[in-house]
């Protein structure tokens, strides 16, 4: 799979040793050595609806060599190498793995992975690549797919295209692999409809709401994956449809999960221009639905209004666009959150039904 | 002290007045017995000699029990000896000899200790307690004792030299041998014997001794001149014959020896013990401790009975030349202001009256008078206490402090503090304190001196220490405390525990804080040396794999890969210094 892209491996390389060679002439003089990685959190993000993602903004943070910092100095370089080789060799690690090769330095070994990915992420940042390009893969799945689609993928050996229809599953669906850059499509759908929760797709798909709505059903199992808003990012640019989201009627569904599908994530911001769907738009649940389709409810947690308010605060994407203001704002009013299979209340395939049908209709008015 | 004492019911009745509890019992006695009439009590009225009132209040001398009787015994003899030997500029070798003479006690069997628990069982038994018997003998090099003094000076309580002056001196008062040998005659009813030696003479002059205890007057049972065994041109022995105990360990006559050797570094010790073992101590330095000089008495100490009886003996011819010629510090002028304060005319020693002298003592304390000098207190000297320290015990770090004379009561005194902390020391027990008065070891009371107070009020737990509420801090630390005056005040006669003046207080306080001091440098210097060592170490863990993974992603050669870690090595080591 890394065969083809010379590119990203030549970007990681030049980056890992330029970065090695700095510290190296730095350590000569006699000073003390520095990594230089942009701050990984939302307050050093932008949002341009131009661009349409969450872009890396200027604040950095340098980590000299110091007594403190000379542990985590060494394991850093150490994965450097380690990224280095796998590039040279033409090999990767899964996250667990590089966990597992760190057990051959000695002391500088990491006691936890918790600790090596933080490492892997400052690594990332640091050359402004994703770990795919450093070889280091996610465990993490990808969401699944159901519906209107065929994918081209290539078998390993031979290399030749394998057909893969996405409405053969039955009741199963397609798993989104950890690498799409590969994959083609081929597709008559109308949209592509991402949705929060495996128990609100296992019902669309079972009752071959694809057939029926014309279109592609994504289950992103909560945040979406890279892999996964990789996924939809091609899907939906190469075929030039339209995304809607279905998430659960809570501030996490918002500022969490749409956030993330649609504009990237703030920790990992130097990946969001490939990581992200700006053409998605927001069906539901909104606060408004919870009134208008009367749905019961559930009071807003205290983590759940923080989360709201620190959207409003500090996410550039939330403030820049006014409706969205205006719906946080209601819901923290309300003082409430309804989820997707709220809407159960008023008969199992109501969602089927009549609900959906009804959003879509009026697909324009969906919150950006 | 001399002065009879009325019979106890009297002086009793009028304050049983103010306590009700007593009351019943008055009315009891009252039935028992006629009534006293003052000619009644007249016949019983009479003089006690001093020896006398010891004989009954042997444990204000220090011979409450047998073991400590022993070593009291040993005390005083040893403090005559180091005494006369300084005084006479002789470096002092002393041998210290105990045999035992009756059958040694065995210790209690375990059934016995189980009688103790059982209360009553135990009261039955409870007889006079049974106790060995015990001949010591002391022998110094000293310049000897002219035999016409002998009598007195052994078997006389209140004889000395020392009592009427003031000069820094082990022994204080004149009581302390003859109590001993008073002590022996009456447990074993054996005499003292005294061997004594001057050096222009050949023989040596051998004296029998009693005490007679009515009339506080020595009886000779004989006399004679002998061989002096010893090779010292001039000396004394005295052997004493007495009930006691023996043990070794806490507060017993090797621990007491151990301890003069400690403040005592010119002199030779040698121990023969029960078991005819030899300990001996030799001298650590030639040098005699520089002799300390006799001072007049300073007026501020002065209280008013001694001031009439000095006032009584003068040879001055006035009372102004009584003030300048018999008191420290009082010149010409001062005595006139003193004079002038009182509002007395100088008069002429024969005129002086008791109301001349109530006045001026009066007014002594309105005027301001120059401090006692302070050139007659010898301090053992800051090097020697440590070395003493250091000879106790093997710790990490050493100090000591002497600190300037200062004054109470008109008394000069001066405090010396040597402290030792880590390395041997246990940190388990209660802090170790070493207390010396005038170069004698303190073996008892220990919670009742002043160097005790003031070690449980100060603070340890910043150095490090614990520390329970009001006690001796926990931790590897010991403390030598030495308090040297021409007049160490005592709690009681038996020199065990010092008094506690604010002056001396506030001087041990000084002492030991400015030793603390230096500790707690030490303490911070020993955890900074300790820190930096392991952030060292803590680096030298890592920085190889720096160079490590350099060489890998750099395919550095060995030797780029060595200069890199060197040099990273170096930047941080001197980093570190600066804490981050």
């Amino acid at each position: 799979m890394a065969t083809k892209n010379k590119a990203a491996d030549n970007k990681a390389l030049v980056g890992i040793d330029k970065t090695a060679r700095e510290i190296y002439d730095k350590s000569l003089k006699g000073q003390k050595p520095q990594l230089k990685m942009p701050v990984r959190s939302l307050t050093n993000v932008k949002y341009k609806n131009k661009t349409g993602y969450l872009e890396l903004s200027n604040q950095y943070k340098t980590r000299t060599l110091t007594y403190n910092t000379v542990k985590g100095f060494a394991q850093t370089l150490k994965m450097m190498s380690a990224s280095k080789e796998l590039i040279e060799t033409n090999d990767h690690a899964s996250k667990r793995e590089m966990y597992y090769i760190s057990k051959n330095w000695g002391p500088a070994r990491f006691d936890e992975q918790p600790e090596s990915d933080t490492v892997m992420d400052d690594i990332e940042a640091m050359m402004c690549v994703n770990r795919e390009q450093l070889r280091f893969l996610p465990e993490e799945k990808g969401g699944e797919v159901a519906g209107q689609l065929i994918v081209f993928d290539r078998d390993r050996d031979t290399n030749k295209p394998i057909k893969i229809d996405c409405t053969g599953f039955g009741s199963g669906a397609y798993s989104i692999p950890i690498s799409v850059e590969h994959l083609e499509f081929q597709t008559k759908a109308k949209f592509i409809l991402c949705i929060e929760t495996a128990g609100m797709f296992q019902r669309l798909v079972a009752h071959n709401y694809w057939r029926k709505a014309n279109c592609i059903l994504i289950s992103m199992g909560g945040v979406p994956t890279r892999a996964t808003r990789r996924f939809v990012r091609r899907l939906a640019d190469t075929m030039k449809i339209p995304v809607y989201t279905f998430v659960d009627g809570d501030p996490y569904g918002i500022a969490n999960i749409y956030r993330t599908l649609k504009v990237g994530s703030g920790n990992a911001a130097h990946i969001n221009e490939f990581f992200c769907v700006p053409t998605a738009t927001f069906m539901g649940i909104t606060p408004q639905d919870i009134i208008d389709y009367k749905l019961p409810t559930h009071p807003l947690k205290d983590v759940d209004i923080k989360r709201a308010k620190d959207a409003l605060k500090n996410d550039p994407f939330f403030q820049f666009h006014k409706p969205w203001v205006k719906a946080i704002e209601q819901m923290i009013k309300m003082g409430v959150r309804a989820e997707q299979q709220a809407l159960a209340k008023h008969g199992l395939n109501y969602v089927i039904d009549e609900y959906l049908p009804e959003k879509i209709k009026a697909a324009s008015k969906f919150l950006p | 002290m001399s002065k009879s004492k009325p019979s106890s019911k009297k002086s009793a009745a009028p304050e049983e007045v103010k306590s009700r509890k007593p009351a019943p019992m008055k009315t009891h006695e009252k039935k028992k017995g006629k009534a006293e009439d003052a000619d009644s009590m007249a016949k019983r009225q009479r003089e006690i000699s001093v020896s006398e009132f010891f004989a009954k209040n042997r444990h204000l001398l220090g011979f409450d029990n047998p073991k400590k009787a022993l070593l009291t015994a040993v005390k005083e003899a040893v403090d005559n000896s180091l005494d006369a030997c300084e005084e006479a500029h002789i470096l002092p070798e002393i041998e210290v000899k105990l045999e035992r003479l009756s059958a040694p006690i065995v210790e209690a069997a375990p059934e016995n200790e189980k009688d103790a628990k059982e209360g009553k069982d135990s009261k039955k038994r409870k007889g006079p307690v049974p106790t060995e018997r015990y001949r010591l003998t002391i022998t110094d090099n000293g310049p000897g004792i002219v035999a016409t003094q002998i009598p007195k000076i052994f078997a006389k309580l209140l004889y000395g030299s020392k009592f009427h002056r003031l000069k820094m001196s082990r022994g204080q008062q004149g009581i302390g041998i003859s109590a001993a040998g008073m002590y022996g005659q009456m447990t074993t009813g054996k005499p003292m014997r005294i061997t004594s030696k001057l050096p222009k003479k050949d023989k040596a002059h051998f004296t029998e001794l009693q005490i007679d205890t009515k009339k506080n007057t020595p009886d000779v049972l004989s006399e004679k001149d002998v061989d002096w065994k010893f090779k010292s041109p001039s000396g004394t022995s005295v052997e004493i014959t007495l009930e006691g105990r023996y043990q070794r360990g806490r507060q017993s006559i090797d621990e007491f020896i151990l301890q003069n050797t400690l403040s005592n570094p010119h002199g030779h010790f040698r121990f023969i013990d029960v078991d005819n073992q030899v300990f001996d101590y030799p001298r650590k330095t030639k040098e005699l401790p520089e002799v300390p000089s006799e001072i007049k008495p300073h007026p501020y100490g002065v209280e008013l009975g001694r001031f009439h009886q000095m006032a009584a003996e003068t040879t001055a011819r006035s009372l102004k030349t009584f003030l300048s010629n018999d008191f420290s510090r009082v010149s010409d002028k001062v005595a006139s202001e003193i004079l002038s304060t009182a509002g007395v005319k100088d008069v002429p020693a024969s005129k002086i009256t008791p109301h001349h002298l109530n006045k001026v003592h009066e007014a002594i304390p309105k005027v301001s008078i120059m401090s006692p000098p302070t050139d007659c207190i010898v301090p053992i000297g800051e090097e020697l206490i440590m070395n003493t320290l250091k000879q106790h015990s093997k710790a990490d770090f050493y100090t000591a402090v002497s600190r300037s004379p200062a004054v109470y009561r008109g008394n000069p005194f001066m405090v010396e503090c040597a402290l030792a902390y880590g390395g041997d020391l246990s940190g388990e027990e209660p802090m170790t304190v070493f207390r010396f008065a005038n170069r004698v070891p303190l073996q008892f009371q220990p919670a009742a001196c002043a160097t005790f107070r003031v070690l449980t009020k100060l603070d340890w737990k910043k150095y490090g220490l614990n520390q329970p509420r009001n006690s001796l801090p926990v931790g590897p630390i010991a403390i030598l405390i030495h308090v040297a005056s021409v007049w160490v005040p005592f709690t009681s006669e038996s020199k065990e525990a010092i008094a506690d003046y604010p002056e001396i207080k506030q001087e041990i306080r000084l002492a030991v804080l400015e030793c603390a001091r230096q500790l707690s440098l030490h303490v911070n210097r020993a955890y900074r040396a300790a820190e930096a060592e392991r952030k060292a170490n803590y680096i030298d863990t890592y920085i190889p794999f720096i160079g490590e993974a350099l060489q890998e992603m750099l395919k550095l050669s060995d030797s780029q890969k060595d200069k890199v870690v060197s040099t990273l090595r170096n930047t941080l080591e001197r980093s570190k210094i600066d804490g981050d």
